[in-house]
């Protein structure tokens, strides 16, 4: 063995194969199986072994352990669907899954995992199916996961086995329960729709599981659940924070963050999971830091705001040295960028173009750059002359693979903003200027592709030029013709667009010498392009030579032709959708498949195809060859490069015309403007810095903002209070900013009834497809699997294997009346499982909104009655339901109708009823961040009734210390309107912003809700009384704080101090932390054993810290606090909190 | 493509030494050879070329490469676009966790002279590309277990050497 391990040479390895063909022909089933095993080695090293497969089911059916053990290695690792000899296995296998011995069942399931048929799956099924209750643990756990392979092969095994499998979910072993989780959320992944009702039993293991590996597929399977089922997200908000701040396994807190991504839950706790990413990105393992990349990028696509805040984090991730941490923060930028800080960004990322190293990455970033510019058609871009410096400055890059694409976006700026063309012009005109520096790189999609854009766009819009003769003198020079055939052939026609115009200018001003001049230049300079190797250029540029002969002839003889050559160009170019040709209808009657003529022998060659401009069909083309530029040239550039960058940071450049516009600018004399020291040899003259327009754009923008800062402070004294919804939104909004200019951003054309798109992509062959199958119907007789009668079986059912499978295998008749019998059972066992459901949920306080009923009359009733009373045995009551469904609501609505109403907090979502069961009211009590001495109420209005509720109004009974906040002129009396109305059984949230001066106590507002009640019988008004509760807990912000901070924060001594102790405490450790976290805010800092220390902040800057010690059956709570009386009141809520424990 | 086919969570385990060289490979899901493979060379190759301070996942066609390098050997999984990568790297070292176990302080030449032990235990913790056991000690129990089945077998002590 060590042998063919050290020198796996061709002939030793065909030696040896001829070794092990002696030895499988023996008798000895040890030497087959030491056979069989070398045979495995060689596999692994690549050698084709399936000739053997007849000896390695002979050595799978031997009855030594250690031989069957070997054989089914060997058949799981080389056996397929397609190996014939497999399904000789059959008996076998099944022989082994009834083997007395535990290993050889479960040697023989883990060989079905790997090398399970569809005819294996169904013969085996049932066998399996009956594994599932094994009195062996070890057993049981293999049966269930193989029944997922199983499922699969044999999709019609699913309904007769699912039952069971559901059974397994409470299995005593964690081992299969962990099992059964597996399969079932790997099933529900993939068809979660049929798996909704099994959500109440895996919310019941999310919240009672401590395995990590177990927590991660439900949590995922709760991200496919929510979905379809959006109440479920609430559900999660408590779960999930607890176990995103107990939790210290990173990839339990991924899984969570992921989760919560995927469902789009409440805003706050986004916020918190940004925060956590945004730890995972700080941290110095690379792995972290790339998957926090990958969850932001995530995030980014349903919240950018709360990712644009990171915008520093990110950036300083392009300077990893980790390629594919630059790459995934690249993938960020794009979807951060916004009007405002488009600038910021690009300027950063074009410093990181500078600094790069290797081609690749620059690459990378140039066409980051150009995406991130051009996205959702420039929507960010303020300011097109900043652009188009970006982009002439890119054209200092050398040995990019992209000029094409740089060269697109210049044609398309420049003919979908008009506004622009002026100064597009201008620049391309110093491009041309200075096309020797950047000629030197002819490979086809090198840099030289801007000209094609540069001369077009000079050509085009000719009439902006300021120097024409200049730039046509510039594409005339012979330097010109080692240019690629395609560019010359731009080169050749767009100077005759310049000759037409400069041509016209002239005789327009009677100067007839001057155009006779540019004639005579014409004719000179055109023959170097009639020699031209390209044919497209020779023929154009004859074509062209000819008519200009002609016209010559025409001036001699005085005759005025400007007019008639600028026919020839007459007419604007419209851009055109990339897709406009697709959407063409097809006329009735033309079939595009018909031939018109028929097809030539020999097909045309590729190359000849026309050359599309606004595709990026081109890149597909490019060819990887190095660029060839020598390295004199690339180190002269460099330094030309680096000097003017060091000498001329704010360097303007010379064509008067532009210089002209910034003076209109204002605030344009705040600029340092560096004189040009001539001694300084400028290589690239006239080169625009983008720099300059971030620092104008600044400027502009600051003076925009003062100014309508002035707008709305008059604003703000006619309506204040009115914008409760905004006033947690601090930023400068996307909105405000205005362009520079003026921009008309021409649409791309589509042709007239355009089809609709036809974007339809759903994998038909997808495997789980088959696994779409209803499980809550009852199973069928036809559904059951097939069952070979096999002595080994019967002797090795478990007794309690009842399953309606086994019965089903019983006489006909007494079938049915038993899966009868069974089915009633099942609903019996449901409903109670229902009920433990709801009991558990209420004790948390947490509404599950589809258990609640629909009102109905008899409730009604209840209800008014008991307002009336304002009975105080509320408590008596609540303790006595749970038994009809009617109760249940009630007991729910309890909680807030008592005369204490609820601790609320931010996150804890409390029931507010409004009685009646009309509607529903929930609340959540939100501290502002941007203000110390402002709350948001966010209540959900939920109606529950039949009937239409409209004009909904709130008020408040202000206290001296917490107000709410009214529209400016309104009395205390007044109460705010609910902005909007609810048809029965819709829900709806409105936001309230109050107003408060300390936050040291607890606070109750009594209120009331008046609302007109519509329905067929006629409106009528009606009012609910409710309280608010502002615990202490709710003023809290949860801040994470790192145990060094914390430490110098009570090393600081200017804490008060204050204690507490619960006893009777049985839940554990890490629930009680849990519990603290969610319901008061508080995270935690540090844990060891039945220790941990605990920090908070309050709206108003408070420090709270806490010791939490567990001892036996209690707990202690020591806090430090700045503020005496807040501690002693967060402690007590506390201990109210832990007391109900 | 053809590997989203009939697979779910870890869709192969690839372990190779530094030079290159497979020392176990364990498929999930079912491929013809050839395209094996093809798969190893590739995945071979674009993991021994990675810097040592990148990070540990690689998007490779639509699945991801999730891999650790210790000692001399490189462990890794291709999963699923939704999956855990962290967890994935818990799951490859809790395997190596389990050779430790079983052979006392593992090493390569471990794997290469007792491969089909580390396939024994990796069955033994890994079932059709999911963990089937989340207890350390569970596991290894099972597989000393069984073990003391083989070593108890009189045939095991006449197995002739290889």
């Amino acid at each position: 063995k060590f042998l063919f391990v050290c020198f796996p040479q061709a002939k030793y390895i065909s030696q040896c194969i001829d070794e092990i063909k002696q030895e499988l022909k023996q008798d000895n089933i040890a030497v087959k199986a030491n056979a069989v095993c070398k045979l495995t080695y060689l596999q692994m090293l690549g050698y084709d072994i399936s000739w053997a497969a007849f000896n390695i089911i002979e050595v799978m059916s031997a009855s030594k352990f250690t031989f069957k053990r070997i054989g089914y290695l060997a058949a799981s690792q080389c056996f397929h669907e397609g190996t014939d000899v497999i399904m000789l296995t059959t008996n076998q296998i099944r022989k082994d899954l009834s083997s007395p011995n535990q290993y050889d069942t479960g040697v023989a399931l883990t060989g079905l995992s790997c090398f399970v048929t569809p005819d294996l799956a169904r013969d085996l099924a049932n066998d399996i199916m009956t594994l599932m209750s094994h009195t062996k643990p070890y057993i049981r756990k293999k049966a269930v996961l193989i029944m997922y392979k199983v499922f699969l092969k044999y999709p019609e095994s699913l309904r007769p086995a699912f039952p069971r499998l559901k059974e397994k979910l409470e299995d005593p072993d964690p081992g299969v329960q962990s099992a059964a989780v597996n399969v079932i959320c790997e099933l529900a992944r993939r068809n979660p729709k049929n798996y909704l009702s099994l959500a109440p039993l895996f919310f019941k293991l999310m919240t009672s599981s401590t395995n990590n590996w177990v927590l991660i597929k439900i949590i995922k399977l709760f991200g496919a659940l929510t979905p379809l089922e959006p109440r479920l997200g609430k559900k999660l908000i408590e779960p999930l924070t607890n176990l995103i701040h107990s939790t210290s396994a990173m990839s339990l807190l991924y899984e969570c963050v992921n989760t919560v991504i995927a469902v789009s839950m409440t805003w706050s706790f986004f916020q918190l999971c940004v925060q956590k990413l945004r730890i995972l990105i700080e941290d110095s393992d690379q792995n972290l830091k790339y998957l926090g990349l990958l969850a932001m990028s995530k995030i980014l696509k349903t919240h950018p705001k709360s990712v644009q805040s990171h915008k520093d984090l990110i950036l300083q991730c392009l300077d990893d040295k980790d390629e594919s941490i630059r790459l995934r923060a690249l993938d960020l930028l794009y979807g951060m960028v916004s009007k405002k800080n488009l600038m910021e960004i690009v300027k950063k990322l074009m410093i990181h173009v500078d600094k790069a190293e290797g081609t690749t990455y620059r690459d990378e970033l140039l066409t980051k750059i150009i995406d991130i510019c051009s996205q959702s058609n420039y929507q960010y871009i303020t300011n097109f002359e900043w652009y188009i410096s970006i982009l002439v400055e890119l054209t200092r890059l050398e040995g990019t693979r992209h000029g094409h694409l740089i060269a697109a976006q210049m044609l398309d700026v420049a003919i979908r903003v008009k506004a622009i063309r002026k100064f597009a012009v201008s620049q391309m005109a110093m491009l041309l200027d200075n096309a020797h520096l950047i000629a030197s790189n002819t490979q086809r999609n090198g840099i030289c592709e801007v000209l094609y854009a540069a001369a077009w766009i000079c050509g085009e819009f000719s009439e902006h030029l300021e120097e024409a003769n200049q730039t046509l003198e510039a594409m005339l020079r012979p330097k010109v013709t080692t240019l690629p055939g395609h560019i010359q052939a731009v080169y050749v026609q767009n100077m005759v667009k310049l000759y037409a115009s400069i041509l016209q200018q002239k005789e327009q001003s009677g100067e007839k010498e001057a155009a006779q001049e540019i004639t005579q230049l014409m004719i000179e300079r055109l023959p170097q392009f009639v020699q031209s190797a390209d044919l497209e250029v020779q023929e154009r540029a004859s074509c062209i030579l000819q008519l200009i002969k002609y016209i010559q002839k025409l001036q001699i003889k005085e005759v005025p032709v400007a007019e008639e050559v600028i026919a020839l160009f007459a007419g604007e170019l419209n851009p055109v959708a990339p897709k406009a040709q697709k959407k063409v209808p097809v006329p009735e009657g033309l079939d595009l498949d018909a031939w018109i003529n028929e097809p030539p022998s020999d097909s045309e060659s590729e190359d000849e195809k026309p050359k599309t401009i606004f595709h990026d069909e081109e890149q597909r083309h490019s060819r990887h060859r190095q660029p060839e530029i020598d390295e004199e040239e690339l180190a002269r550039r460099r330094e030309a490069r680096k000097q003017e960058q060091a000498n001329n940071p704010f360097y303007i450049k010379s064509s008067p015309s532009p210089q002209k516009r910034y003076q209109d600018t204002p605030g344009v004399e705040h600029i340092p403007v560096v004189q040009i020291d001539l001694s300084v040899p400028l290589k690239v003259p006239g080169m625009p810095m983008s720099d300059q327009y971030v620092k104008l754009e600044e400027e502009r923008r600051h003076k925009q903002k003062l100014e309508k800062d002035k707008k709305k402070k008059k604003q703000k004294k006619e309506k204040r209070g009115k914008h409760h919804r905004h006033n947690s939104l601090h930023t400068e909004s996307e909105e405000d900013i205005a362009p520079a200019h003026h921009v008309d951003i021409i649409t791309e054309e589509m042709p007239e009834n355009a089809l609709p798109s036809d974007e339809d992509d759903k994998d038909p062959n997808d495997p789980y497809k088959a696994l779409d199958i209803d499980l809550d119907k009852p199973l069928a007789d036809s559904e059951k699997l097939p069952v070979q009668r096999h002595r080994n079986v019967e002797t090795l059912k478990s007794p309690d294997s009842e399953a309606p499978l086994v019965e089903k295998k019983s006489k006909k008749p007494k079938k049915k009346e038993k899966k009868h019998k069974e089915k009633e059972r099942d609903k019996g066992k449901k409903k109670e499982k229902e009920k433990k459901v709801i009991e558990e949920e209420e004790e948390k306080k947490v509404i599950l909104q589809d258990l609640h009923y629909k009102s109905s009359k008899h409730k009604k009733k209840k209800h008014k009655k008991e307002k009336e009373e304002k009975s105080k045995d509320k408590k008596k009551s609540k303790k006595k339901s749970h038994h009809s469904e009617e109760e249940t609501t009630e007991s729910v609505q309890n909680g807030t109708l008592d005369d204490e109403p609820l601790p609320v907090s931010s996150c804890a979502l409390a029931a507010l009823a409004l009685g009646e069961g009309r509607s529903q009211t929930t609340y959540d009590i939100q501290g502002n961040l941007q203000n110390d001495s402002q709350v948001t109420v966010s209540v959900i209005f939920e109606n529950k009734s039949t009937s239409f509720l409209k004009s909904m109004e709130l008020n408040v009974l202000d206290s001296l210390n917490t107000k709410m906040l009214r529209p400016e002129g309104s009395s205390v009396h007044d109460g705010i309107p609910v902005p909007f109305q609810l048809p029965p059984g819709i829900s709806n949230e409105a936001q309230f912003v109050f107003t408060l001066q300390s936050i040291v106590m607890a606070q109750k507002l009594k209120g009331t809700l008046s609302f007109i009640v519509k329905n067929d019988e006629g409106s009528t008004h009606e009012k609910l009384d409710f309280k608010l509760h502002f615990s202490c807990a709710s003023y809290l912000i949860t801040t994470p704080c790192y145990s060094d901070a914390f430490a110098k924060l009570l090393e600081s001594g200017d804490l008060h101090m204050s204690s507490i102790k619960v006893d009777g405490i049985s839940i554990s450790f890490q629930h009680l932390l849990a519990k603290i976290c969610f319901h008061h805010h508080f995270s935690v800092v540090e844990r060891v054993d039945s220790c941990a220390s605990m920090y908070s902040r309050s709206i108003q800057g408070h420090h709270v810290c806490l010791l939490v010690k567990k001892g036996e059956n209690s707990v202690s709570i020591d806090g430090k606090c700045n503020d005496s009386t807040l501690l002693s009141n967060l402690l007590d809520e506390m201990k109210e909190t832990l007391s109900k424990c | 493509g053809c590997l989203r086919q009939q697979t779910w969570k870890i869709h192969f385990i690839l372990l190779f030494s530094r030079q290159g060289k497979l020392r176990l490979q364990k498929w999930y899901t079912t491929l013809p050879d050839k395209e094996k493979k093809k798969i190893i060379r590739e995945i071979v190759q674009i993991i021994l070329s990675r810097n040592q301070k990148t990070s540990s996942f690689v998007d490779w066609k639509d699945l991801k490469l999730v891999y650790k390098r210790y000692a001399s050997l490189y462990f890794c999984c291709a999963i699923e676009d939704q999956d855990n990568e962290l967890l994935t790297l818990e799951v490859v070292h809790r395997y190596v966790e389990l050779l430790d176990r079983y052979f006392g302080n593992v090493c390569e030449l471990d794997i290469i002279f007792n491969f089909e032990k580390a396939y024994f235990i990796l069955d033994e913790f890994i079932i059709g590309g999911e963990v089937q056991e989340t207890s350390k000690r569970s596991a290894v129990k099972a597989i000393e277990d069984s073990d003391m089945l083989q070593e108890t077998v009189e045939e095991y002590m006449n197995k002739p050497a290889f």
